[in-house]
Formats: C-alpha cells, structure tokens, sequence
C-alpha cells in the first residue's frame, strides 16, 4: 500500500531514561520503603517489596516486551504542529519543545514492529512524560498506522497506553477526531480478523481509553493503574463527594468486568506470548 | 412563549418590548402608529443581523446552550411522523439522556437517535442534563445495529454538555461503552447522517457521531473539552472560558474551515430558538438532499465512505 513505501526505518536508541531519579536510592511511592535504584533497575521497576509498579517510559517498555535487535521504528520523526495557533497560559508550540526535550520523544507515542518471543507483531505505545501521553493528531495517526501495518503485514497488533490526560486539549476538534480515526482503524483489524491485544498502564484516561484501548480482544492491565473515562478530580466535582478507596484502579475494572486480568510486569512478556500463540493456533 | 435573552441580545429584546407596548397602546386608542412601528422593526432586524454577523465563539456557545433551543425531541416531531420511541440497553437501564426510535422522514423509515436535554429541572432530572451515561450508549449501538439490520439510514442529533462523569457511569464503563460505539459505527453498512443541533461535547458527543456526513447548526459548537475545564486546566482559571472557547476553534465556521463538518446548516436570525420552524425546515432540506445521495451507495460503499472521511483527520508534519 501507498503508506509503506515512505517509511523511514530508524532502530530506537537504547536510552537509559527513567523516571527514577539519578542517584543511589528511591523512596517507593507504594510502601515508603527506600530502594536501591540498581534493584528496581533489575525488577523492572517494580517495588520488590510491596509490587508497586512504577511508571516506565517507552524506551524501558520496548526493552522489556520485544526482542533485543528486532524492533523497527517507523515514523520517528512526525512532529505535532499547531493547528489552532493555540495561545494560552502556555502556548503549544513552546509546550512541545519543552516536552521534546525533556522526554528526548519527538512525540508521545512510537510505533514499529518487533518480535515478542517468537511472534512478529506491529506494536503502538503511548508514553506518559510527554504531555500526559495525550492524544493529538501524532499519537491518533501513528496508532493508526500501526493498525494498518498490521492488516498490512497480517501480524498481531499489540497497543500499551500510558495516556493520563488522553486527548490533547491543545488540538482541540483535531484531538476528538483522533479517537474516530483509530476507532475505524480498529473496525477494519476486527473485519480482518487480525487479533489486537490492549494493554493499560498507568495511567489511561479519556481520549484513549475511549477509543483503541478498550476496543482490543483481550484487554491486559498493570496492576494498580488508574484506567478512567472521567478523572477523579472531574467526577469529585461534579458529584461533590469522595471517592471510594481504589475506585478506578486496575482491580475495580476486573471486578467491574471491565478488563481481562491484571498482569504482573515481571510475567506481561510471556503473557503476551501465550495469548497469541492462542490466537495463532488455527491460523495456519 | 417569552424568550430568555442573552447579555448581548438586550438592546434587541428591549426594542421588541417597546414595538409590543407600542401596538398595544396603538390598539387601544385607536391611534395608528404603522410608520412608526415598521421602522422600529426595521430597526430590530438590523441590529439582529449585526449582532449576529460578529458573535464571539462564547456568545455562540451562550445560544448552543440557550434554554429555549429546540432540542432533539423538537426536531424529531417537527421532522418526521410516526416516531416509535425504542427503549432500554437489554442490560442495565433505559437511559433518558439519550433517545431513539424508528420515525418516518419524507414518507421512508429511518432510526433517530439523540440526546436529550430538559426544559426545567424536573426534566431535567430525568435527562440527567443530556448526559448519558454507559447504558444510552449501549441502548445507541442496540438501535443502530437493528437499523443495520433492515437498511434503515440513521440520523442522529447531538446535544450534550459531554458523557456523564460519576461513580456508576464509571463502574459500567464509559470508556468501554464510547469506545465500542465508535469501533461499531467505523463498519455500520447503513447511512449514518449527523446533525449538531446545540453543544457537541466531546467523546459524549462522538459516540454517536460517526457520520457519513455531519452537519452543524449556525450557532451549534463541537469541542474536546468544554471551555470552562480548558480554563482550568491551561488557564489555571474556570472564568477564562471564553478565552479557551475562542482558543479551542469550536464554531461551526472553524469547523468547517478545518474540514471537520460537512456543511453549516443556517439559523433563522438571533437563533434556532427564535424560529424553530424555520430552524427544522433548513434541517429537512439538508437531511432530504443528503439522503438521496447517500442511497446510492452500496454498503461497502457506504463503510469506504466513512473511513476515508476520518482517516484524513489530523494535522502533523513528516519529515
Ligand atoms: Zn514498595
């Protein structure tokens, strides 16, 4: 197809970025105890302790999920313009490069293919260092274009959200219009019978949540993640009361019969294997 | 019926107000002020005409919301006869922020489907404001599946402050429910025409929103997040909703300048709610036209249609 002629096939660079502060140790926002920063490295960035999972960029996610050597970047270098000229308490242009280099991401979302154990898949994820993972004209297109390397390719699609914000307010109607087209991107996987596999991290809301992230066949969570449509903050205003304790969490979805299960990060590798090598098992 | 009067609309609704006492006092005695009342009126229309040229994209917003605009149930029994509401989601509820049901348009069945606001606040405990929760978004897909089902196009009308944010609409899945409406209308074989009429918010608004075609109300807005959240959240400030709505482009001119929107459907001058008749009959054009194109389509056709319309959507830079 006309797309895939013009990518740029870039490998991502093994970055040691992480939201664990330099130094020696870090105090577990879960349980309070103080780690050393080389036993989180090893865990994953997991309280060995208490489990808390700690948020993660996409470099570290990459590095964790797909295969060493095999993951293909495409379309690293699409950039967010700003189509409103949106001005406000900050503008949006100055907001993308302080984003841009605080994060190394030219945008909140990077996409390419790779091996999870031995499946090829086409895989799409979304970062929440860069303006809450929201979801702009960039993240919309390249979520997307996953999907349609997937159809493409005829490979497994695999999405990992960590969209706290969900849509991108600076891109207004273009930012709505995003959950539409990955939505429809989504309907022609499904019409394909190609199988999709949501995974949610924390923190998913809005935008995102409402579009791919709930629309897969299996959808796999982190324990402990905030999955919302509405934040918290939103609902507390407008309901005038407090929220119940672990309202909105990981495990209020699977009792909610929201999610398939809740998956520790130190298994969500093999999980993912499992589950296609389920899908995979006619397929031949 | 007396008409709620924004702030900018004051020196228009008081001009009406003295050609009212002015006919009145001319009737009873007997005193003929015709000249005078005509170029009164003259007066008005003009004044109309300017105020509305220039509105602001808050002041537009102020009309979208305006207590007095017709809203779904409105154009459905000024459009179509024989509506048959169709209730319930066959799981949880029947929610009545949201309706639908089959309805005869120009002699052919079609399914309507649309939020609802109330007019006062008994209504509007019913209709929960236009905000539906899960369960009106499942009852949507149920309607819209059927109208799949037999060939029946679907119209929709939207109106909504945005999807409900509470504790239950949470527990049932909002984000499910929004996101499963818009996978479903991605694939729906049938017609699917969408009709803006007030406030456009957000995913609340999109999930029933899918068109092939989408059209928008003069005075009608369609935004990501309201202005006052924008405010708050980039302003640091809810009173800079006016800022946010001017910066968030939620007209329907900016919309349509963006390619968003199909076409802008005209409003009677001061608003739909000043001629709802008037209002309906630009709806029933632009509905009847477009649904004769629309039925020449096959449904592969149709389905191509919609993808290629929100595949193009979005702005970014490759290099
Ligand atoms: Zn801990």
């Amino acid at each position: 197809m006309a797309w895939f002629g013009k990518r740029q096939y870039t490998v991502l660079p093994a970055t040691k970025k992480r939201d664990i502060p330099d130094g020696l140790w870090t105090k577990c926002p879960g349980c309070g105890e103080i780690i050393y920063n080389k036993n989180l490295n090893k865990n994953l960035s997991v309280c060995p302790k208490c489990r808390f999972h700690n948020r993660i960029s996409v470099q570290e996610r990459i590095a964790q999920l797909v295969v060493k050597n095999t993951f293909v970047e495409y379309d690293k270098n699409m950039q967010s313009v700003d189509p409103l000229n949106f001005k406000a308490y900050k503008n949006y242009k100055d907001k993308i490069a302080q984003e841009q280099k605080k994060t190394g991401l030219k945008e909140a979302a990077v996409y390419g293919e790779g091996d999870i154990g031995s499946f090829h898949v086409s895989i799409a994820l979304t970062d929440y260092r860069f303006i809450m993972g929201s979801m702009g004209s960039v993240v919309g297109e390249k979520v997307t274009r996953a999907i349609e390397l997937a159809i493409d390719k005829k490979i497994p699609f695999i999405s990992v959200s960590a969209s706290g914000g969900g849509a991108r307010m600076y891109e207004g109607i273009f930012s709505l219009m995003q959950m539409a087209k990955t939505s429809a991107a989504v309907a022609r996987l499904s019409d394909e019978k190609i199988p999709f596999i949501s995974v949610i991290t924390d923190p998913t809301g809005g935008g995102v949540s409402a579009s791919f992230a709930f629309q897969a066949d299996v959808i796999v969570a982190e324990p402990r993640a905030l999955i919302t449509f509405a934040g918290p903050r939103v609902i507390e205003q407008t309901i005038h009361q407090k929220l119940p304790e672990g309202f909105q969490r990981s495990e209020f979805l699977l009792e909610h019969g929201m999610i398939d299960m809740i998956v520790d990060r130190s298994e969500l590798k093999q999980k993912l294997v499992d589950l296609i090598g389920h899908f995979d098992s006619y397929s031949k | 019926m007396a008409v709620n009067g924004l702030e900018f609309e004051k020196p228009i609704i008081e001009l009406e107000k003295r050609i009212k006492e002015l006919k009145a006092f001319a009737s009873t005695e007997n005193i003929d002020f015709s000249d005078e009342i005509k170029i009164l009126e003259k007066k008005v229309v003009e004044s109309k005409k300017r105020a509305h040229r220039n509105l602001t994209a808050w002041q537009r917003m102020q009309i979208a919301r305006h207590p007095d605009r017709p809203y779904t149930l409105d154009y459905i029994n000024a459009l179509t006869k024989n509506f048959i509401e169709l209730r319930g989601d066959r799981a949880f509820a029947d929610d009545q922020a949201i309706i639908g049901g089959f309805a005869s348009f120009q002699d052919k069945t079609v399914m309507v489907i649309g939020h609802q606001k109330g007019r006062n606040t008994k209504e509007n405990i019913t209709r929960n404001f236009g905000m539906p929760h899960p369960e009106g978004y499942r009852k949507m897909l149920r309607l819209m599946k059927m109208a799949e089902k037999f060939s029946i196009p679907v119209i929709a009308f939207i109106d909504t402050p945005g999807a409900y944010p509470g504790i239950g609409a949470e527990e049932r899945g909002q984000a499910e429910a929004i996101a499963r409406n818009l996978k479903e209308m991605a694939h729906l074989q049938v017609p699917m025409i969408v009709v803006i009429t007030g406030e456009g918010g957000s995913g609340g608004a999109l999930a029933i929103g899918l068109g092939n075609k989408v059209f928008m109300l003069e005075n009608a807005v369609y935004f990501v997040c309201t202005p006052e959240a924008c405010g708050a959240i980039l302003w640091k400030d809810r009173t800079k909703a006016p800022e946010a709505a001017k910066a968030l482009c939620i007209t329907a001119s900016d919309l349509k300048k963006f390619e968003i929107i199909d076409t802008i459907i005209p409003e009677p001058v001061g608003g739909a709610h000043r001629n709802p008749n008037k209002t309906a009959e630009n709806i029933k054009n632009t509905l009847k036209t477009c649904l004769i194109e629309l039925a020449k389509l096959s449904p592969e056709e149709i389905i191509n249609q919609r993808y290629e319309k929100y595949r193009k959507m979005g702005k970014f830079l490759e290099k």
